[in-house]
């Protein structure tokens, strides 16, 4: 399917048709998980009502991870098969990552000072997650720092892959080192120690994010494709008449303004 | 205290709780708008475009 879809006409075609279909659901789910967030879910038995932060920042967690696997899968595929697409894909999603991060980092300070008693420290969680933000920043910079774009994507790309190191020391920092952070409590051997009540307003957050990311996504790779068919018509509109008038003896001049 | 500003107050947790929702709202409903608005333009110059050359594809 992801090979049938690399081909950019035919991924307008679908992508079109799906869009709508996925921005409704989107809403729809976030909504749900709103209402479920902020009036259905109990309070937290020690945090109290500050645990209402819990279900964006996890999500928001979620996604700054899985947004910057995403990248470097598309890389991949891109430095080694060179999908049209691929290059899309991870340039649209970068931004999308990076405010995901960025929503999680906020949030996370938002919740750590009435409970840690402090904004922010420099524990292993923190900073790695502060680095991924930095990956992002970085990733985006370096594919537009090239006059040529190919090679913006490529240098972009093996960012990418390099920083995927980062994304293990995120998951099992909380395991290796001795943060102010907690471990995990949903991914976790013998199952989830979140209860039930506030697990489920928890992943229909997340899945809201995911497709809030699908959207945007989309919608940013279709911008994209725009962009290089305007880029391609613009240069075929200068080209065209001088073609014409080299062939009619006439100068391009007085073709163009034909 | 109503159930309404019990429920703003948040447990006194207010500017926490409603601070981390706002940046959430703001950060990603502003990436939304903005995707959106590129999204459009892009459209449009490239149909305006097509309309010019008179090509499609």
């Amino acid at each position: 399917m992801m090979t049938r879809l690399a081909n950019p006409a035919r991924f307008m075609r679908v992508s079109g048709t799906m869009l709508p279909w996925l921005g409704g659901l989107t809403v729809v789910v976030l909504a749900l998980g709103l209402v479920w967030a902020l009036l259905l879910a109990p309070p937290d038995y020690q945090q109290g009502e500050s645990v209402r932060i819990m279900f964006i920042h996890v999500p928001a967690a979620i996604m700054a991870e899985g947004v910057y696997y995403f990248i470097a899968l598309a890389s991949f595929v891109a430095l080694i098969w060179r999908h049209p697409l691929a290059d899309v894909a991870a340039q649209a999603a970068a931004p999308i990552g990076a405010a995901f991060t960025f929503v999680c980092l906020t949030t996370g300070s938002l919740w750590g000072r009435p409970m840690w008693g402090t904004w922010w420290v420099w524990d292993a969680r923190l900073t790695s997650v502060l680095v991924l933000f930095f990956l992002y920043l970085g990733y985006v910079a370096l594919v537009n720092a090239f006059d040529d774009a190919s090679r913006g994507a490529r240098a972009g790309s093996i960012l990418a892959l390099v920083g995927v190191v980062d994304l293990p020391i995120i998951k099992f920092s909380v395991n290796w080192w001795n943060t102010l952070h907690q471990p995990a409590s949903i991914l976790r051997a013998g199952g989830p120690m979140i209860d039930v009540s506030m697990l489920i307003p928890l992943l229909v957050m997340a899945l809201g994010f995911g497709l809030l990311f699908g959207t945007l996504l989309l919608l940013r790779m279709r911008t994209a494709l725009n962009e290089r068919k305007t880029r391609a018509l613009r240069l075929y509109a200068v080209e065209q008449p001088r073609a014409q008038g080299a062939a009619a003896g006439l100068p391009a001049a007085r073709a163009a303004s034909r | 205290m109503n159930a309404l500003s019990t429920w703003l107050d948040m447990g006194g947790y207010a500017a926490f709780v409603w601070s981390a929702y706002g940046i959430a709202a703001l950060v990603l409903g502003g990436i939304a708008v903005n995707s959106w608005h590129r999204y459009r333009s892009s459209s449009e110059t490239l149909a305006r475009l097509q309309k010019q050359t008179g090509v499609r594809e």
